[in-house]
């Protein structure tokens, strides 16, 4: 133990059960209070497209949708997500055909390692499902909070503009 | 990152949030929107024994128009802040809740939680306090109102006792001629500001009748640059009375070193960021729209 950090008695918490819909499903799960949403995804639920990035609040990689809003899933206890309604990148294909978001990232090459996507594709959704025709600086104020450290973001300004073209049309 | 373990409590009112602490003892705390804390309890920077969850409580997240007062429950989001027409009236707290961090953090972290956090690198303390602003707290035994500039008493430290929280913020409509501003400089937009600057004016013909100038990042508590605003009381705001009153917030000032900046480019970066704030401030003062005063590097 380094110097200066106190040693803390271990405490066993009492588990608490949660009850989450993921993507239109309901998991029912008994988790420990200090499990995180996403590793609630990634372990509790065996859905590991929401990725872990930085794990400090910077990264936006974790990003799902909570109740239809952009969350950080490494910045919220799973036991603060019960009852609520929960949209992973899993959750954006529908009957084997991919979501216009998840189409125009793709068609723009709005991604080359793909690590960030997920979440800049639910970070996206927030945004046009408020407004389909988003200016350049509209779009870069909702992606701020996802960081994408291969593209330089312009191809990504591209795909969500091209998804909101496509949603419109539909 | 796991944070240490603890118990979790989820308070059905914010009556049984403060019997629940009162009763759990030092070792618990309250749990609004999470962006601060959590990050903290993954570093193991803070490891209570028991959260008391208020994310659960009905009716604590409202904004409302109330005797000449805005009126923000504690657990009011910022982005329903950002959102809110309402806030708009007094437009230095819409910069503020929309320029908090990223829109993750604007869906979680709260008005309330900002302010009983006292982070010194915290937003919402240095715009409230160039506004007549009163925090409402609740303990066990009874309520108490407390005003903004009593409530925040150094970093991290603030008027509440252990088992007491913000229930709600109270912000008095600045009168007819004012305009205000919120100007803060980040590196990039998930982080805190390097600084920032709030600016409240009450012009009338052109003349400024009073001035609020506070500066944030820049030391243990947001600053009230009490020089700078005395530069500005009385006078047309041309551009040498603008200089005259940043250089006295530069003089105001303290800033630390750190990753964010060396001291002298933080009192630089408050030089500028106070003139732009002053500038903004007067235009709304003279009726015109100003969006967007947030900036990054």
């Amino acid at each position: 133990m380094p110097e200066g950090i106190p040693a803390m008695p271990p405490l066993k918490s009492i588990a608490v059960n949660v009850n989450i819909s993921v993507n239109g499903k309901a998991y029912a799960r008994e988790v420990e209070p200090r499990m995180l949403l996403v590793e609630f995804l990634r372990e509790a639920c065996d859905l590991t497209g929401t990725h872990v990035g930085c794990d400090t609040t910077y990264c936006g990689a974790c990003t799902v949708l909570m109740n239809g809003l952009a969350v950080k899933s490494c910045t919220m206890f799973a036991v603060q997500a019960d009852g609520s309604e929960i949209i992973t990148v899993e959750g954006l294909e529908k009957d084997g055909k991919l979501h216009p978001i998840q189409q125009a990232f793709g068609d723009s090459y709005g991604l080359q390692c793909g690590y960030c996507t997920p979440g800049l594709m639910l970070s996206a959704h927030q945004l046009l499902s408020e407004n389909l025709e988003p200016s350049e600086k509209e779009i870069r104020k909702a992606i701020a909070g996802n960081t994408c450290r291969c593209t330089g973001y312009m191809n990504i300004f591209k795909a969500v503009e091209l998804a909101g073209r496509n949603m419109k049309g539909a | 990152m796991y944070p240490r373990s603890f118990h979790y409590h989820r308070a059905g009112s914010l009556k049984e949030a403060v019997s629940m602490l009162g009763q759990l003892g030092e070792g618990a705390k309250f749990l609004a929107g999470g962006q601060s804390l959590i990050p903290l309890l993954k570093l193991r920077f803070a490891n209570p024994e028991h959260l008391v969850d208020l994310n659960f409580v009905p009716s604590t997240s409202f904004i409302k128009e109330d005797s000449e007062a805005l009126r923000f429950g504690a657990m009011t989001r910022h982005a329903e802040i950002e959102h809110c027409a309402l806030a708009r009236k007094i437009p230095v707290l819409h910069d503020c809740a929309a320029g908090i961090a990223d829109v993750q953090v604007r869906n979680r972290g709260t008005i309330g939680g900002s302010l009983a956090e006292a982070d010194p690198s915290g937003d919402w303390a240095n715009a409230l306090i160039t506004l007549e602003t009163t925090v409402h707290c609740l303990r066990s035994d009874g309520a108490r109102t407390i005003p903004l500039k009593d409530f925040i008493n150094d970093a991290y430290t603030t008027a509440l006792a252990h088992n007491e929280l913000v229930t709600e913020v109270e912000v008095k409509i600045p009168p007819k001629g004012s305009g205000g501003a919120y100007v803060a400089f980040k590196r990039s937009a998930p982080v805190y500001p390097s600084a920032s600057a709030a600016v409240q004016l009450i012009m009338a013909d052109d003349i400024c009748q009073n001035a609020a100038i506070a500066l944030g990042c820049v030391g243990l508590t947001a600053i009230r640059a009490s020089e700078a605003e005395a530069a500005l009381r009385g006078r047309s705001l041309d551009d040498k009375t603008i200089s005259t009153a940043a250089e006295a917030a530069r003089a105001a000032a303290d800033p630390q070193p750190d990753m964010r900046g060396s001291a002298d480019y933080k009192r630089q970066l408050v030089v500028a960021l106070v003139k732009r704030a002053i500038q903004i401030a007067a235009r709304r003062a003279r009726g015109e729209q100003f969006e967007g005063t947030h900036l990054y590097a």
